[in-house]
Protein backbone atom coordinates (compact mmCIF):
# COMPACT_ATOMS: atom_id res chain seq x y z
CA UNK A 1 0.00 0.00 0.00
CA UNK A 2 1.59 3.07 -1.17
CA UNK A 3 -0.80 5.96 0.13
CA UNK A 4 -3.65 5.26 3.15
CA UNK A 5 -4.93 8.21 4.30
CA UNK A 6 -7.99 7.73 7.15
CA UNK A 7 -10.06 10.42 7.40
CA UNK A 8 -7.87 13.24 6.87
CA UNK A 9 -8.96 17.10 7.03
CA UNK A 10 -6.53 20.19 6.16
CA UNK A 11 -7.56 23.78 7.28
CA UNK A 12 -5.96 26.58 5.56
CA UNK A 13 -6.44 29.55 7.20
CA UNK A 14 -10.29 29.74 7.26
CA UNK A 15 -10.80 27.97 4.70
CA UNK A 16 -11.60 24.32 5.13
CA UNK A 17 -9.55 22.63 1.77
CA UNK A 18 -9.67 18.76 2.66
CA UNK A 19 -12.44 17.02 4.58
CA UNK A 20 -12.83 13.87 5.89
CA UNK A 21 -10.96 12.15 2.89
CA UNK A 22 -10.61 8.19 2.83
CA UNK A 23 -8.23 6.96 0.54
CA UNK A 24 -6.17 4.14 -0.61
CA UNK A 25 -3.27 3.65 -3.67
CA UNK A 26 -1.88 0.20 -4.32
CA UNK A 27 1.78 0.60 -5.81
CA UNK A 28 2.36 1.33 -9.05
CA UNK A 29 -1.25 2.35 -9.52
CA UNK A 30 -1.66 5.27 -11.83
CA UNK A 31 -4.14 7.82 -10.23
CA UNK A 32 -5.59 11.46 -11.91
CA UNK A 33 -7.76 13.89 -9.92
CA UNK A 34 -9.82 16.36 -11.21
CA UNK A 35 -12.17 18.92 -10.28
CA UNK A 36 -13.39 22.38 -10.40
CA UNK A 37 -10.64 25.34 -9.55
CA UNK A 38 -10.14 26.10 -5.39
CA UNK A 39 -11.62 22.00 -4.86
CA UNK A 40 -8.93 20.82 -3.12
CA UNK A 41 -7.05 19.25 -5.84
CA UNK A 42 -3.53 21.02 -4.58
CA UNK A 43 -4.45 20.46 -1.51
CA UNK A 44 -4.74 17.07 -1.56
CA UNK A 45 -0.75 16.97 -3.33
CA UNK A 46 0.79 18.62 -1.07
CA UNK A 47 -0.63 16.23 1.64
CA UNK A 48 0.92 13.18 -0.54
CA UNK A 49 3.88 15.23 -0.58
CA UNK A 50 3.83 15.83 3.19
CA UNK A 51 4.50 19.90 2.36
CA UNK A 52 1.35 20.09 4.34
CA UNK A 53 0.35 18.44 7.63
CA UNK A 54 -3.15 17.30 8.69
CA UNK A 55 -4.87 18.78 11.23
CA UNK A 56 -7.21 15.50 11.75
CA UNK A 57 -6.95 11.76 10.04
CA UNK A 58 -4.25 9.46 9.57
CA UNK A 59 -1.71 9.78 6.48
CA UNK A 60 0.64 6.72 5.66
CA UNK A 61 2.92 6.65 2.90
CA UNK A 62 5.19 3.89 1.51
CA UNK A 63 4.24 2.14 4.96
CA UNK A 64 5.44 4.96 7.18
CA UNK A 65 3.55 7.70 8.63
CA UNK A 66 5.37 10.73 8.10
CA UNK A 67 4.31 13.00 10.84
CA UNK A 68 5.11 10.77 13.70
CA UNK A 69 8.55 10.17 11.86
CA UNK A 70 11.59 12.22 13.67
CA UNK A 71 12.79 15.18 11.46
CA UNK A 72 15.54 13.35 9.94
CA UNK A 73 13.30 10.49 9.21
CA UNK A 74 10.97 12.63 7.44
CA UNK A 75 13.36 13.79 5.13
CA UNK A 76 14.58 10.27 4.27
CA UNK A 77 11.08 9.45 3.57
CA UNK A 78 10.10 12.64 1.81
CA UNK A 79 13.73 11.56 -1.08
CA UNK A 80 11.00 8.59 -1.96
CA UNK A 81 8.31 11.05 -2.66
CA UNK A 82 8.63 13.67 -5.83
CA UNK A 83 6.19 16.20 -6.13
CA UNK A 84 5.70 18.32 -9.85
CA UNK A 85 4.52 22.22 -8.69
CA UNK A 86 2.27 23.49 -10.73
CA UNK A 87 4.52 26.38 -11.06
CA UNK A 88 8.09 25.10 -10.94
CA UNK A 89 10.05 26.17 -8.00
CA UNK A 90 13.01 27.16 -9.91
CA UNK A 91 15.33 30.21 -9.00
CA UNK A 92 15.60 31.96 -12.77
CA UNK A 93 19.66 32.56 -12.23
CA UNK A 94 20.54 29.20 -11.89
CA UNK A 95 21.51 26.48 -15.13
CA UNK A 96 19.27 23.95 -15.82
CA UNK A 97 21.38 21.26 -15.10
CA UNK A 98 22.09 22.32 -11.56
CA UNK A 99 18.58 22.66 -11.28
CA UNK A 100 17.73 19.23 -12.37
CA UNK A 101 20.36 17.17 -10.33
CA UNK A 102 19.14 19.76 -7.39
CA UNK A 103 16.34 16.69 -7.53
CA UNK A 104 18.91 14.21 -5.87
CA UNK A 105 20.24 16.64 -3.25
CA UNK A 106 18.50 14.48 0.06
CA UNK A 107 20.19 11.43 -1.11
CA UNK A 108 23.95 12.68 -1.71
CA UNK A 109 23.85 14.29 1.25
CA UNK A 110 25.49 18.07 1.56
CA UNK A 111 29.24 17.90 0.88
CA UNK A 112 28.53 16.29 -1.99
CA UNK A 113 25.78 18.15 -3.31
CA UNK A 114 27.68 21.59 -2.69
CA UNK A 115 30.93 19.83 -4.52
CA UNK A 116 28.48 19.06 -7.49
CA UNK A 117 27.67 22.75 -7.65
CA UNK A 118 31.28 23.42 -8.31
CA UNK A 119 31.32 20.71 -11.03
CA UNK A 120 28.08 19.07 -12.01
CA UNK A 121 28.23 15.53 -10.67
CA UNK A 122 26.31 13.69 -13.13
CA UNK A 123 25.58 15.60 -16.26
CA UNK A 124 25.11 12.68 -18.41
CA UNK A 125 22.18 11.64 -16.00
CA UNK A 126 20.84 15.25 -16.20
CA UNK A 127 20.99 15.24 -19.61
CA UNK A 128 18.88 11.88 -19.62
CA UNK A 129 16.36 12.87 -17.83
CA UNK A 130 15.75 16.38 -19.80
CA UNK A 131 15.91 14.10 -23.31
CA UNK A 132 12.76 11.89 -22.25
CA UNK A 133 11.20 15.09 -22.14
CA UNK A 134 12.76 16.56 -25.72
CA UNK A 135 14.81 19.53 -24.02
CA UNK A 136 18.48 17.48 -23.83
CA UNK A 137 19.19 20.89 -26.22
CA UNK A 138 18.28 23.19 -22.82
CA UNK A 139 21.21 21.81 -20.53
CA UNK A 140 23.27 24.60 -19.61
CA UNK A 141 20.70 27.39 -20.71
CA UNK A 142 19.84 29.72 -17.60
CA UNK A 143 16.45 28.84 -16.24
CA UNK A 144 14.83 32.73 -16.66
CA UNK A 145 15.75 32.19 -20.66
CA UNK A 146 12.89 29.11 -21.06
CA UNK A 147 9.11 29.22 -21.71
CA UNK A 148 6.55 28.64 -19.01
CA UNK A 149 6.14 24.98 -20.98
CA UNK A 150 9.84 24.42 -21.25
CA UNK A 151 10.06 25.43 -17.73
CA UNK A 152 7.52 22.94 -16.58
CA UNK A 153 9.05 20.58 -18.25
CA UNK A 154 12.65 21.09 -16.32
CA UNK A 155 10.62 20.82 -13.14
CA UNK A 156 8.98 17.60 -14.47
CA UNK A 157 12.67 16.32 -15.71
CA UNK A 158 13.73 17.08 -12.36
CA UNK A 159 11.80 15.07 -10.23
CA UNK A 160 12.34 12.02 -13.01
CA UNK A 161 15.71 12.17 -12.04
CA UNK A 162 14.84 12.34 -7.81
CA UNK A 163 13.55 8.65 -9.05
CA UNK A 164 10.72 8.54 -6.43
CA UNK A 165 8.65 5.73 -5.70
CA UNK A 166 5.54 7.93 -5.05
CA UNK A 167 5.18 10.39 -8.30
CA UNK A 168 2.92 13.21 -7.33
CA UNK A 169 2.05 15.90 -9.93
CA UNK A 170 -0.04 18.95 -9.56
CA UNK A 171 -1.34 20.35 -12.80
CA UNK A 172 2.00 18.84 -14.70
CA UNK A 173 1.21 20.50 -18.05
CA UNK A 174 -0.70 23.77 -17.36
CA UNK A 175 1.30 25.52 -19.34
CA UNK A 176 2.14 23.27 -22.77
CA UNK A 177 0.23 22.93 -25.92
CA UNK A 178 -2.36 20.20 -26.11
CA UNK A 179 0.38 18.34 -28.56
CA UNK A 180 2.89 18.56 -25.54
CA UNK A 181 0.78 18.25 -22.97
CA UNK A 182 -0.47 14.81 -24.31
CA UNK A 183 3.37 13.12 -25.37
CA UNK A 184 4.33 14.63 -21.39
CA UNK A 185 1.72 12.69 -19.88
CA UNK A 186 2.71 9.95 -21.87
CA UNK A 187 5.84 10.05 -21.11
CA UNK A 188 5.22 10.40 -17.63
CA UNK A 189 2.99 7.44 -17.61
CA UNK A 190 5.66 5.27 -19.00
CA UNK A 191 8.51 6.29 -16.99
CA UNK A 192 5.67 5.23 -13.70
CA UNK A 193 4.68 2.15 -15.73
CA UNK A 194 8.28 0.96 -16.33
CA UNK A 195 10.16 1.27 -12.89
CA UNK A 196 6.84 0.19 -11.21
CA UNK A 197 5.97 3.92 -9.38
CA UNK A 198 2.82 5.31 -7.88
CA UNK A 199 1.69 8.34 -10.08
CA UNK A 200 -0.71 10.45 -8.82
CA UNK A 201 -1.91 13.81 -11.19
CA UNK A 202 -4.12 16.36 -10.61
CA UNK A 203 -5.41 17.90 -13.78
CA UNK A 204 -7.52 20.06 -15.43
CA UNK A 205 -8.00 18.49 -19.52
CA UNK A 206 -10.69 15.82 -18.18
CA UNK A 207 -9.75 14.29 -21.03
CA UNK A 208 -6.05 13.90 -20.76
CA UNK A 209 -7.32 12.31 -17.47
CA UNK A 210 -9.80 9.86 -18.75
CA UNK A 211 -6.77 9.11 -21.70
CA UNK A 212 -4.34 8.45 -19.32
CA UNK A 213 -4.85 7.15 -16.38
CA UNK A 214 -6.87 3.87 -15.30
CA UNK A 215 -8.24 5.04 -12.10
CA UNK A 216 -9.99 9.18 -11.34
CA UNK A 217 -10.69 10.68 -8.46
CA UNK A 218 -13.12 13.53 -8.62
CA UNK A 219 -12.85 16.03 -5.68
CA UNK A 220 -15.13 18.82 -4.77
CA UNK A 221 -15.14 21.33 -1.83
CA UNK A 222 -12.52 19.25 -0.12
CA UNK A 223 -13.92 15.97 -0.22
CA UNK A 224 -13.75 13.16 -2.59
CA UNK A 225 -17.25 13.37 -5.16
CA UNK A 226 -16.55 10.05 -6.77
CA UNK A 227 -13.54 7.28 -6.78
CA UNK A 228 -14.06 5.19 -10.42
CA UNK A 229 -12.39 3.25 -12.84
CA UNK A 230 -11.96 5.77 -15.85
CA UNK A 231 -14.61 4.04 -17.86
CA UNK A 232 -17.06 4.34 -15.64
CA UNK A 233 -17.10 8.51 -15.22
CA UNK A 234 -19.74 9.35 -17.39
CA UNK A 235 -20.82 12.90 -18.78
CA UNK A 236 -23.47 13.17 -16.08
CA UNK A 237 -20.70 13.12 -13.18
CA UNK A 238 -18.61 15.52 -14.66
CA UNK A 239 -21.40 17.72 -14.89
CA UNK A 240 -22.10 17.26 -11.41
CA UNK A 241 -18.35 17.45 -10.62
CA UNK A 242 -18.06 20.89 -12.12
CA UNK A 243 -21.46 22.40 -11.76
CA UNK A 244 -21.09 26.46 -10.96
CA UNK A 245 -23.95 28.06 -9.38
CA UNK A 246 -21.97 31.26 -9.61
CA UNK A 247 -21.62 31.61 -13.39
CA UNK A 248 -24.81 32.17 -15.16
CA UNK A 249 -24.11 29.70 -18.18
CA UNK A 250 -21.94 27.19 -17.06
CA UNK A 251 -20.18 25.24 -19.91
CA UNK A 252 -20.19 22.15 -20.60
CA UNK A 253 -17.98 20.41 -18.55
CA UNK A 254 -14.59 19.09 -19.31
CA UNK A 255 -14.77 21.04 -22.66
CA UNK A 256 -12.28 23.65 -22.48
CA UNK A 257 -9.02 23.27 -20.01
CA UNK A 258 -9.07 26.57 -18.29
CA UNK A 259 -6.24 28.03 -19.03
CA UNK A 260 -3.69 28.78 -16.16
CA UNK A 261 -1.23 31.41 -15.89
CA UNK A 262 2.07 30.01 -14.92
CA UNK A 263 4.79 32.57 -14.06
CA UNK A 264 8.26 33.06 -14.91
CA UNK A 265 10.79 31.24 -12.44
CA UNK B 1 -17.50 62.63 -1.23
CA UNK B 2 -16.06 58.68 -0.92
CA UNK B 3 -18.99 56.44 -2.15
CA UNK B 4 -18.79 53.07 -1.89
CA UNK B 5 -18.42 51.91 -5.20
CA UNK B 6 -15.10 54.31 -5.26
CA UNK B 7 -14.13 53.46 -1.79
CA UNK B 8 -10.42 52.25 -1.07
CA UNK B 9 -10.44 50.51 2.91
CA UNK B 10 -6.36 51.15 2.40
CA UNK B 11 -6.94 54.45 2.68
CA UNK B 12 -7.75 55.78 5.84
CA UNK B 13 -5.21 53.32 7.55
CA UNK B 14 -2.66 55.44 5.42
CA UNK B 15 -3.33 58.76 6.15
CA UNK B 16 -3.36 58.39 9.43
CA UNK B 17 0.27 56.88 9.47
CA UNK B 18 1.32 59.58 7.20
CA UNK B 19 0.15 62.13 10.15
CA UNK B 20 1.17 59.79 12.72
CA UNK B 21 4.97 60.03 10.70
CA UNK B 22 4.62 63.96 10.80
CA UNK B 23 3.94 63.71 14.46
CA UNK B 24 6.67 61.88 15.61
CA UNK B 25 9.27 63.50 13.60
CA UNK B 26 8.37 67.24 14.53
CA UNK B 27 9.36 66.57 18.23
CA UNK B 28 12.65 65.25 16.59
CA UNK B 29 13.31 68.53 14.81
CA UNK B 30 13.00 70.47 18.57
CA UNK B 31 15.07 67.99 20.12
CA UNK B 32 18.27 67.55 17.69
CA UNK B 33 18.01 71.57 18.24
CA UNK B 34 18.11 71.94 14.40
CA UNK B 35 18.38 75.53 13.23
CA UNK B 36 20.11 76.36 9.86
CA UNK B 37 20.33 79.69 10.47
CA UNK B 38 23.51 79.64 12.31
CA UNK B 39 25.33 78.32 9.30
CA UNK B 40 24.91 81.74 7.71
CA UNK B 41 25.38 84.12 10.69
CA UNK B 42 28.69 86.12 9.54
CA UNK B 43 31.54 84.80 12.29
CA UNK B 44 30.16 81.39 11.16
CA UNK B 45 30.72 81.97 7.50
CA UNK B 46 33.84 83.88 8.26
CA UNK B 47 35.68 80.66 10.25
CA UNK B 48 34.07 78.16 7.72
CA UNK B 49 35.45 80.66 4.54
CA UNK B 50 38.98 81.13 6.23
CA UNK B 51 39.46 77.01 6.44
CA UNK B 52 38.30 76.43 2.88
CA UNK B 53 40.22 78.82 1.79
CA UNK B 54 43.19 77.15 2.07
CA UNK B 55 41.87 73.73 0.35
CA UNK B 56 43.21 75.14 -3.18
CA UNK B 57 45.21 74.35 -4.30
CA UNK B 58 45.60 70.35 -2.92
CA UNK B 59 48.97 69.32 -1.41
CA UNK B 60 50.83 67.48 -4.25
CA UNK B 61 54.49 67.32 -3.35
CA UNK B 62 56.57 63.81 -4.15
CA UNK B 63 57.14 63.69 -0.34
CA UNK B 64 53.20 64.08 0.84
CA UNK B 65 51.89 62.41 -1.67
CA UNK B 66 54.08 59.13 -0.96
CA UNK B 67 53.00 59.35 2.72
CA UNK B 68 49.41 59.77 1.16
CA UNK B 69 49.57 56.42 -0.85
CA UNK B 70 51.44 54.47 2.35
CA UNK B 71 48.35 55.97 4.18
CA UNK B 72 45.38 54.77 2.13
CA UNK B 73 46.78 51.28 1.45
CA UNK B 74 46.87 51.03 5.47
CA UNK B 75 43.29 52.40 5.55
CA UNK B 76 42.76 50.08 2.50
CA UNK B 77 43.75 47.24 4.32
CA UNK B 78 41.85 47.84 7.79
CA UNK B 79 38.77 48.13 5.93
CA UNK B 80 39.35 44.74 4.11
CA UNK B 81 40.82 42.76 6.81
CA UNK B 82 37.73 44.39 9.15
CA UNK B 83 35.31 42.90 6.57
CA UNK B 84 36.79 39.42 5.95
CA UNK B 85 36.70 39.17 9.84
CA UNK B 86 32.78 40.14 10.02
CA UNK B 87 31.91 38.08 7.17
CA UNK B 88 33.88 34.61 8.80
CA UNK B 89 31.21 35.79 11.90
CA UNK B 90 28.29 37.23 9.92
CA UNK B 91 27.73 34.45 7.69
CA UNK B 92 27.47 31.32 10.08
CA UNK B 93 25.42 33.64 11.72
CA UNK B 94 23.07 34.98 9.44
CA UNK B 95 22.44 31.47 8.48
CA UNK B 96 21.56 30.47 12.13
CA UNK B 97 19.16 33.37 12.32
CA UNK B 98 17.09 33.25 9.38
CA UNK B 99 14.21 31.93 9.01
CA UNK B 100 14.71 31.07 5.41
CA UNK B 101 16.40 27.74 6.26
CA UNK B 102 13.34 26.53 8.70
CA UNK B 103 12.41 23.34 7.57
CA UNK B 104 9.29 23.04 9.73
CA UNK B 105 8.52 25.96 7.55
CA UNK B 106 8.85 24.26 4.95
CA UNK B 107 5.57 22.00 5.84
CA UNK B 108 3.10 25.22 6.96
CA UNK B 109 3.50 26.79 4.23
CA UNK B 110 5.64 29.47 4.96
CA UNK B 111 5.50 29.87 8.91
CA UNK B 112 8.25 28.58 11.14
CA UNK B 113 7.72 26.81 14.19
CA UNK B 114 7.74 28.31 17.53
CA UNK B 115 10.35 26.22 18.89
CA UNK B 116 12.48 27.41 15.83
CA UNK B 117 11.40 31.27 16.14
CA UNK B 118 12.51 30.71 19.99
CA UNK B 119 15.34 28.62 19.21
CA UNK B 120 16.66 31.83 16.61
CA UNK B 121 16.05 34.38 19.03
CA UNK B 122 19.56 34.40 21.17
CA UNK B 123 21.25 34.87 17.72
CA UNK B 124 19.18 37.52 17.06
CA UNK B 125 19.75 39.24 20.26
CA UNK B 126 23.29 38.15 19.67
CA UNK B 127 23.54 40.20 16.18
CA UNK B 128 22.05 43.10 18.22
CA UNK B 129 24.50 43.75 20.98
CA UNK B 130 27.65 43.25 18.01
CA UNK B 131 25.99 46.01 16.10
CA UNK B 132 24.53 48.03 18.86
CA UNK B 133 27.68 49.96 20.08
CA UNK B 134 29.71 51.92 17.58
CA UNK B 135 32.39 50.63 16.19
CA UNK B 136 34.30 54.06 17.25
CA UNK B 137 33.11 53.08 20.90
CA UNK B 138 35.39 49.33 20.31
CA UNK B 139 38.34 51.30 18.92
CA UNK B 140 38.94 53.40 21.89
CA UNK B 141 39.12 50.15 23.92
CA UNK B 142 40.97 48.16 21.67
CA UNK B 143 43.18 51.10 21.47
CA UNK B 144 43.77 50.59 25.12
CA UNK B 145 44.21 47.08 24.86
CA UNK B 146 46.23 46.90 22.04
CA UNK B 147 47.97 50.11 21.61
CA UNK B 148 48.02 52.81 18.70
CA UNK B 149 47.82 51.18 15.32
CA UNK B 150 45.50 49.51 12.75
CA UNK B 151 44.76 46.69 14.95
CA UNK B 152 42.25 48.17 17.15
CA UNK B 153 40.85 49.15 13.70
CA UNK B 154 40.34 46.17 12.54
CA UNK B 155 38.91 44.44 15.16
CA UNK B 156 36.27 47.31 16.09
CA UNK B 157 35.32 46.45 12.52
CA UNK B 158 35.12 43.10 12.37
CA UNK B 159 32.75 43.20 15.45
CA UNK B 160 29.91 46.21 14.49
CA UNK B 161 30.27 45.07 11.36
CA UNK B 162 29.39 41.16 12.12
CA UNK B 163 26.25 42.47 13.46
CA UNK B 164 25.11 44.56 10.73
CA UNK B 165 25.98 41.90 7.85
CA UNK B 166 24.88 39.13 10.05
CA UNK B 167 21.03 40.82 10.18
CA UNK B 168 21.00 42.32 6.65
CA UNK B 169 22.08 38.76 4.98
CA UNK B 170 19.44 37.12 7.07
CA UNK B 171 16.95 39.34 6.18
CA UNK B 172 17.60 39.21 2.48
CA UNK B 173 17.71 35.42 2.52
CA UNK B 174 14.05 36.01 4.22
CA UNK B 175 13.14 38.29 1.26
CA UNK B 176 13.70 36.75 -1.42
CA UNK B 177 11.19 34.01 -3.08
CA UNK B 178 10.91 31.01 -0.56
CA UNK B 179 9.30 28.13 -2.69
CA UNK B 180 12.51 27.31 -4.09
CA UNK B 181 14.01 26.12 -1.34
CA UNK B 182 11.10 24.84 0.72
CA UNK B 183 10.64 22.26 -2.89
CA UNK B 184 13.95 21.10 -2.10
CA UNK B 185 13.58 20.54 0.95
CA UNK B 186 10.05 18.77 1.18
CA UNK B 187 12.33 16.19 -1.02
CA UNK B 188 14.13 15.72 1.33
CA UNK B 189 17.19 17.81 1.10
CA UNK B 190 19.16 18.97 4.21
CA UNK B 191 18.94 22.90 4.79
CA UNK B 192 22.07 23.78 4.01
CA UNK B 193 21.80 22.24 0.27
CA UNK B 194 18.20 23.86 -0.18
CA UNK B 195 20.04 27.07 0.78
CA UNK B 196 22.82 26.95 -1.61
CA UNK B 197 20.20 25.60 -4.39
CA UNK B 198 17.08 27.20 -3.64
CA UNK B 199 18.20 30.70 -1.92
CA UNK B 200 21.66 31.58 -3.09
CA UNK B 201 20.69 32.30 -6.74
CA UNK B 202 18.32 34.88 -6.24
CA UNK B 203 19.97 36.50 -3.25
CA UNK B 204 23.83 36.72 -4.55
CA UNK B 205 23.46 39.71 -6.78
CA UNK B 206 21.77 41.68 -3.46
CA UNK B 207 24.16 39.91 -1.14
CA UNK B 208 27.05 41.31 -3.41
CA UNK B 209 25.59 44.86 -3.40
CA UNK B 210 25.25 44.85 0.23
CA UNK B 211 28.60 43.72 1.01
CA UNK B 212 30.57 46.33 -1.22
CA UNK B 213 28.39 48.66 0.04
CA UNK B 214 29.32 48.29 3.18
CA UNK B 215 32.72 47.75 2.65
CA UNK B 216 32.73 51.00 1.31
CA UNK B 217 31.34 52.20 5.00
CA UNK B 218 34.13 50.17 6.59
CA UNK B 219 37.11 52.50 4.56
CA UNK B 220 35.04 55.91 6.04
CA UNK B 221 34.55 54.13 9.30
CA UNK B 222 38.48 53.20 9.59
CA UNK B 223 39.26 56.55 8.79
CA UNK B 224 36.91 58.00 11.51
CA UNK B 225 38.91 55.60 13.99
CA UNK B 226 42.14 56.84 12.63
CA UNK B 227 40.83 60.07 14.71
CA UNK B 228 41.29 57.90 17.79
CA UNK B 229 44.87 56.84 17.01
CA UNK B 230 44.07 53.40 14.39
CA UNK B 231 46.03 54.97 11.86
CA UNK B 232 45.60 55.55 8.19
CA UNK B 233 43.79 57.90 6.53
CA UNK B 234 42.11 59.54 9.49
CA UNK B 235 45.34 59.94 11.58
CA UNK B 236 46.73 61.70 8.72
CA UNK B 237 43.68 63.76 8.48
CA UNK B 238 43.41 64.44 12.26
CA UNK B 239 47.01 65.82 12.39
CA UNK B 240 46.37 68.02 9.19
CA UNK B 241 43.55 69.33 10.51
CA UNK B 242 45.17 69.89 13.62
CA UNK B 243 48.41 72.03 11.85
CA UNK B 244 45.50 73.77 9.90
CA UNK B 245 47.12 72.42 6.41
CA UNK B 246 43.74 72.58 4.22
CA UNK B 247 45.83 71.51 1.11
CA UNK B 248 46.47 68.27 2.86
CA UNK B 249 43.15 67.58 4.07
CA UNK B 250 41.93 68.72 0.48
CA UNK B 251 43.88 66.17 -1.44
CA UNK B 252 42.76 63.37 1.54
CA UNK B 253 39.32 64.29 0.91
CA UNK B 254 39.98 63.72 -3.02
CA UNK B 255 41.25 60.59 -2.21
CA UNK B 256 38.14 59.93 -0.65
CA UNK B 257 35.89 59.89 -3.13
CA UNK B 258 38.67 57.86 -5.49
CA UNK B 259 37.89 54.92 -3.23
CA UNK B 260 33.90 55.72 -2.95
CA UNK B 261 33.65 56.08 -6.51
CA UNK B 262 35.68 52.50 -6.84
CA UNK B 263 33.42 50.63 -4.80
CA UNK B 264 30.65 51.70 -7.00
CA UNK B 265 32.34 50.88 -9.93
CA UNK B 266 32.96 47.66 -8.23
CA UNK B 267 29.71 47.09 -6.93
CA UNK B 268 28.17 47.86 -10.40
CA UNK B 269 30.15 45.41 -12.29
CA UNK B 270 29.27 42.76 -9.73
CA UNK B 271 25.89 43.37 -9.72
CA UNK B 272 26.36 43.33 -13.24
CA UNK B 273 27.76 39.69 -13.68
CA UNK B 274 25.13 38.33 -11.15
CA UNK B 275 21.91 39.72 -12.02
Amino acid sequence: MTVRLTGVGLRLGQVRALDGIDLHIEAGERVAVIGPSGAGKSSLLNLLATALQPDSGTVELLGEAPWRLSGRARQRLRTRIGLIHQAPPLPSRQRVVTTVLAGRLGRWGTLRGLASLLHPRDVPGARAALATLGLADKLFAQCGQLSGGQLQRVGIARVLYQQPELLLADEPVSAMDPVLADHTLETLCRHAGERGVTLVASLHAVELALAHFPRVIGVRDGRLAFDLPAAQVTPERLDALYANAGIASPQAAGAAPAPVQIPRC
Amino acid sequence: MLSRDTRDPAFLPRLLLGLLAVLVLWPGIRLAELDPRVLFQADSRQAMGGFLAGFWPPAHGAEFLELLLDATLQTLAVATAGMALALLLAVPMSLLASRALSLSAASRSGRPSTLGLVLRWPVRALLVFLRSVPEIVWALLFVRAVGLGPTAGVLAIAITYSGMLGKVYAEIFESVGQRPAHALMQAGAGRLSAFFYGILPSAAGELVSYTVYRWECAVRASVVMGFVGAGGLGQQIDLSMRMFAGAEVASMLLTFLLLVWLADQLSRLLRGRLA
